[in-house]
């Protein structure tokens, strides 16, 4: 084999082609049953102009063909199972198998949402606990289910909320949020028609009575807290906060995507915490899936229980019923009653924890961060220092004078075998690094991560270049975001890749750019 | 607190802790959890039952499960939005790789490749069903697709007042009503036709003007009935609104010209049906797509295609300007988790079935239905509206021979009408009295390829023997 056809032959090995890229006409991986009634004619039942023609480009594969595409491309990937993965405010902790078992109990997934409610007692029932487990958990004294994800539970937080003082008569449009906070928090804020105003941290990276005290009025429905905060830190104003937010006759929301810090250890209710959504898919183990399906629930007080969104699961003696009839509720958020599949692995993770697996949970997620902040200070620059909860924030600092970057450290860790923390964010701290390790991950795994770590700050001294140009063990090099954003591609079209050709040119050109 | 056992998930020996706590430089953990004021702490423990061990926990939820009787037990003729399919075996297998399901959002698109491309293969299959230009990486459901859509098309033209059609799913227009409540609502609802069920032409233009955002029309609708979706769009564009197509039955593309095809401009809608369990109405998958120069008003993740340092073909998320991590108030929605895994395995079943497969299986869905329509004809069953339909449609569960008029305590024809079927082991369909108080008497049906030639016969047998009673 020549050099050249060598060299072809180990790119094909590195990609994959698309799914299209490997149809071939008249090849099937699946086929429908043969029809046991009558076979309709489409020509015969609908008129010429509703029937669509050839569907141009569709894949024809064996199955076999299409197992081993999606096999290959799953192995360009990393997992909680794979990897650490230290993604901050993400929790990405490690997800029990049997949640996955559960879940798929055919007398969970087989279950239509309008099968009459006889036949759904099991699935109602288990809602009804888990709406319970979670008001526990949290303090609060209801939940709605519904949410589909943090920021949907989040929406209808929020709405209720818009909804609650246009209840009262006096209407409020403005929410306030703090610099650190989650972008879906302003996002759902306006989505649900408020003006945002943001309170600044601190510089110890908290918020400050008197800085809410300032913003804090009869237009402001609410305030949005992170807490802990996406510093990791714990807002220990909070109950000084709350009593202005409440003097003024506002509401207290709590993003509470960073639960994992609390559970058993202490209670957002308790805190002076109105609303707060949860993220079944971060403190409740529930699977990631590259980017969801998630679940958002929100826990509510007594006052804002009016106008949690339809319907509702109601208990009457020993059955479970759908309840409808809200006057004040704010409506639906989405289809039916929420993402059931995922409250299934939650229920079964809470099952398993119980309370005192719970409280061990947060109790290691702290130390773990804890454990991980007082050795990484020593090689990167750690913008609070201060005890933090379930993650910590470092930063580039130290690094930069070198002409290296958080993003260099960061795809420089997957050399080592990490999948890396979440990165510029918050906004707040310059080049941040948010290391979110989770309770799931041992100290032999949090020690070999640190050794990974300063190598790398070693080497951020003595050979940058090892780090601008890394990855180097991945199939793929360096991903140029810019170039997607630049001119879209966002579809097969089956045109040939016509990149090969400019594209060496334009990654010289990249590089050449990196070099000056 | 009683001896541990250890706890599966949580890899700390009390010898690592003592450790950590030393590196730390505190004694204990309970003096690391200090920094939390002290009237905050909790005294005792969380009032939850203790641990259970995986096999216990799995017992239990074997014993929760058996709670429920589904559509593996019965006969089900339920659809109305979430569609029992068969499902083949090697998607589960496929989403059940770990790389794939525990995973995050693709951010680190060097580990992400395999997510990110199976998202872009997605996204060119809902654009090929679709007969769009650009589709998003998904969204959570059809109903919240739609309110986005809505969201969209009132960015798009700058205008505000949205049309809903009343035979678009009655929990999508509940939806919308929720997401634009925040934005003051500004929805009006257009009535269907009652002999065809579908959306009245003149009723539309009657309410169109020139402030007019957008009209949301489902195809085929709740009913089952195909809409004329180019005579809408003709109607829709005359006043430079934009038409939105909401389907929550995609199989119904394997035979029904797309929308994109008949001047939609943004197609919404629901996806379970491509290899997505039923799992009591969530998740589903969300999807949208819509023509090239709108992409940049679109919600949710989108993934591209791009080069790595070396030239090779790569793929990251893109358009992230749009975004609430990086646009705030001003992004295109707050959508960040959508419903990755689910639209892996959309793009699975599409894949397998194959171009083929999508037609025979959507055929034959056609022919199921058809043949229901008409065993149920031939006990004297009619149907509610004459407009063609997919694999659902609307019948009428009166007698023939008339019934005294029900009272509030007696109950109504229709439950009579499930009841009994219920009895005999078949789910007939969902009663239309809750969303449709005019359709008191009338029941949605829905047959798919799960629906054997023994269970239609077996609804008509019972039907009969309901009527002959009567």
């Amino acid at each position: 084999m020549g050099e050249k056809a060598e060299k072809t032959a180990i790119e094909r090995f590195k990609s994959e082609p698309l799914i299209f890229e490997r149809s071939s006409k008249g090849r099937a991986g699946v086929l429908p049953p043969a029809p046991d009634v009558p076979s309709v004619c489409p020509e015969d039942v609908l008129p010429a102009g509703f029937l669509r023609g050839d569907i141009e480009g569709f894949p024809e594969v064996s199955e076999g063909d299409c197992v081993r595409h999606y096999t290959r491309l799953s192995q360009m990937n990393i997992g909680v199972d794979s990897a650490m993965y230290p993604l901050g405010s993400c929790t990405m902790k490690y997800n029990p198998k049997v949640n996955e078992d559960t879940s798929r109990l055919s007398g969970f997934s087989a279950l239509h949402p309008y099968q009459p409610e006889e036949l759904c007692q099991g699935a109602l029932g288990l809602m009804h606990e888990l709406e319970g487990y979670l008001c526990e958990i949290s303090g609060m004294d209801a939940v709605t289910l519904q949410g589909a994800a943090g920021a949907q539970g989040e929406l209808c937080g929020l709405l209720m909320a818009g909804a609650y003082f246009r209840a009262k008569g006096r209407p409020r449009l403005k929410v306030l949020i703090p610099d650190t906070a989650h972008g879906t928090n302003p996002a759902s804020s306006s989505l649900a028609g408020f003006s945002v105003v943001r309170v600044a941290s601190g510089s110890d990276g908290v918020i400050h009575p008197e800085d809410v005290k300032k913003l804090m009025d009869r237009d402001t429905a609410a305030l949005l807290l992170t807490n802990p905060n996406t510093l990791g830190l714990f807002e220990e104003n909070i109950m000084e906060i709350a009593d202005i937010v409440h003097s003024k006759g506002g509401l207290l929301y709590c993003d509470g995507a960073n639960m994992n810090a609390l559970m058993g250890i202490m209670k957002l209710g308790d805190m002076g915490v109105d609303l707060v959504q949860m993220n079944l898919h971060k403190t409740f183990s529930t699977p990631h899936g590259g980017g969801g399906p998630g679940s958002g629930p929100l826990g509510v007080k007594k006052a804002l229980v009016p106008y949690l969104p339809v319907p509702r699961i109601r208990k009457k003696g020993r059955r479970f019923a759908l309840d409808f009839n809200k006057k004040k509720s704010i409506g639906r958020l989405k289809a039916f009653y929420g993402h059931f599949s995922i409250m299934v692995r939650a229920y079964t993770y809470i099952r398993l924890m119980g309370y005192r697996g719970l409280r061990r949970a947060s109790e290691m997620a702290v130390l773990n961060a804890n454990y991980m902040k007082e050795r990484l200070k020593k090689s990167y620059h750690l913008p609070f220092d201060r005890t933090c909860m379930h993650e910590c924030v470092l930063s580039d600092r130290l690094q930069t004078p070198k002409g290296v970057t958080t993003l260099d450290i960061a795809k420089r860790l997957i050399d080592y075998g990490f999948h890396p923390p979440t990165i510029y964010f918050p906004f707040l701290v310059q080049g941040a690094m948010m290391i979110e390790p989770t309770e799931t991950e041992g100290v032999e795994t949090l020690d070999d991560f640190m050794e990974a770590m300063e190598a790398i700050a070693k080497e951020a001294e003595e050979n940058p270049r090892l780090l601008k140009d890394a990855p180097h063990t991945t199939r793929i090099s360096r991903v140029d975001e810019t170039w997607a954003a630049r001119e879209p591609v966002l579809r097969w079209t089956g045109e040939k890749l016509k990149i090969h050709s400019g594209c060496s040119k334009s990654s010289r050109c990249k590089a050449s750019r990196s070099e000056e | 607190m009683k001896k541990s056992r250890g706890f599966p998930y949580i890899p700390h020996t009390e010898e690592d802790i003592r450790r950590m706590c030393r590196a730390v430089g505190v004694g204990s953990v309970d003096e690391l959890l200090d920094i939390f004021p002290a009237g905050l702490r909790l005294k005792g423990p969380l009032n939850l039952p203790d641990g259970l061990s995986e096999q216990e926990v799995k017992g239990l939820l074997e014993k929760i499960s058996a709670g429920n009787s589904t559509t593996a037990d019965y006969s089900s003729f339920l659809g109305a939005g979430a569609y029992n399919h068969y499902i083949p075996s090697a998607i589960d297998r496929i989403i059940s790789r770990s790389e794939f399901y525990t995973s995050y959002t693709p951010y680190q698109p060097e580990v992400s490749q395999g997510t990110l491309q199976a998202i872009f293969e997605y996204q060119t299959l809902i654009c090929q069903m679709t007969g769009m230009e650009v589709s998003n990486a998904s969204l959570y459901d059809g109903a919240s697709a739609t309110a986005e859509a809505v969201l969209m098309a009132r960015r798009i033209t700058a205008k505000k007042k949205v049309i809903l059609s009343s035979a678009l799913h009655p929990e999508y227009r509940q939806v919308a009503r929720t997401y634009l409540s925040g934005a003051g609502d500004g929805i009006e609802e257009v009535f269907y036709c009652t002999e065809k069920g579908t959306t009245l032409p003149e009723a539309v233009k009657a309410v169109m003007d020139n402030d007019t955002a957008c009209l949301v029309v489902q195809h085929p609708n709740f009913f089952g009935c195909c809409e004329d979706v180019a005579a809408l769009a003709d109607i829709v564009h005359e006043k430079k609104a934009l038409l939105i197509v909401t389907v929550t039955e995609p199989l119904s593309l394997g035979i029904l010209r797309p929308p994109g095809e008949t001047g939609c401009d943004i197609v919404a809608g629901e996806a379970q049906s491509f290899g997505i369990p039923l799992n009591y109405g969530g998740p589903h998958l969300g999807f949208m797509a819509t023509g090239g120069r709108n992409s940049r008003q679109m919600p949710g993740r989108i993934v591209g295609q791009t080069i790595d340092r070396k030239g090779a073909r790569s793929f990251c998320l893109t358009m992230a300007t749009r975004e609430q991590h990086i646009r705030r108030e001003k992004a295109t929605s707050n959508i960040c988790t959508n419903q990755g895994l689910n639209a892996l395995a959309c793009a699975v079943y599409l894949a397998l079935l194959g171009k083929g497969g999508l037609v025979e299986l959507a055929r034959l869905n056609l022919s199921k239905a058809h043949y229901l329509k008409e065993r149920l004809a031939a006990v004297g069953v009619k149907t509610a509206f004459s407009s063609p339909f997919f694999n659902e449609f609307v019948i009428e569960t009166e007698e023939p021979a008339k019934q005294p008029a029900s009272t509030a305590s007696q109950p109504s024809s229709t439950e009579r009408f499930l009841k009994t079927l219920l009895k005999k082991g078949i789910i007939g369909g969902l009663s239309l009295k809750r969303f449709y108080p005019s359709l008191d008497r009338h029941v949605l049906v829905t047959a798919t390829e799960m629906n054997s030639k023994e269970e239609i016969d077996g609804y008509a047998a019972v039907v009969a023997d309901v009527f002959l009673k009567a």
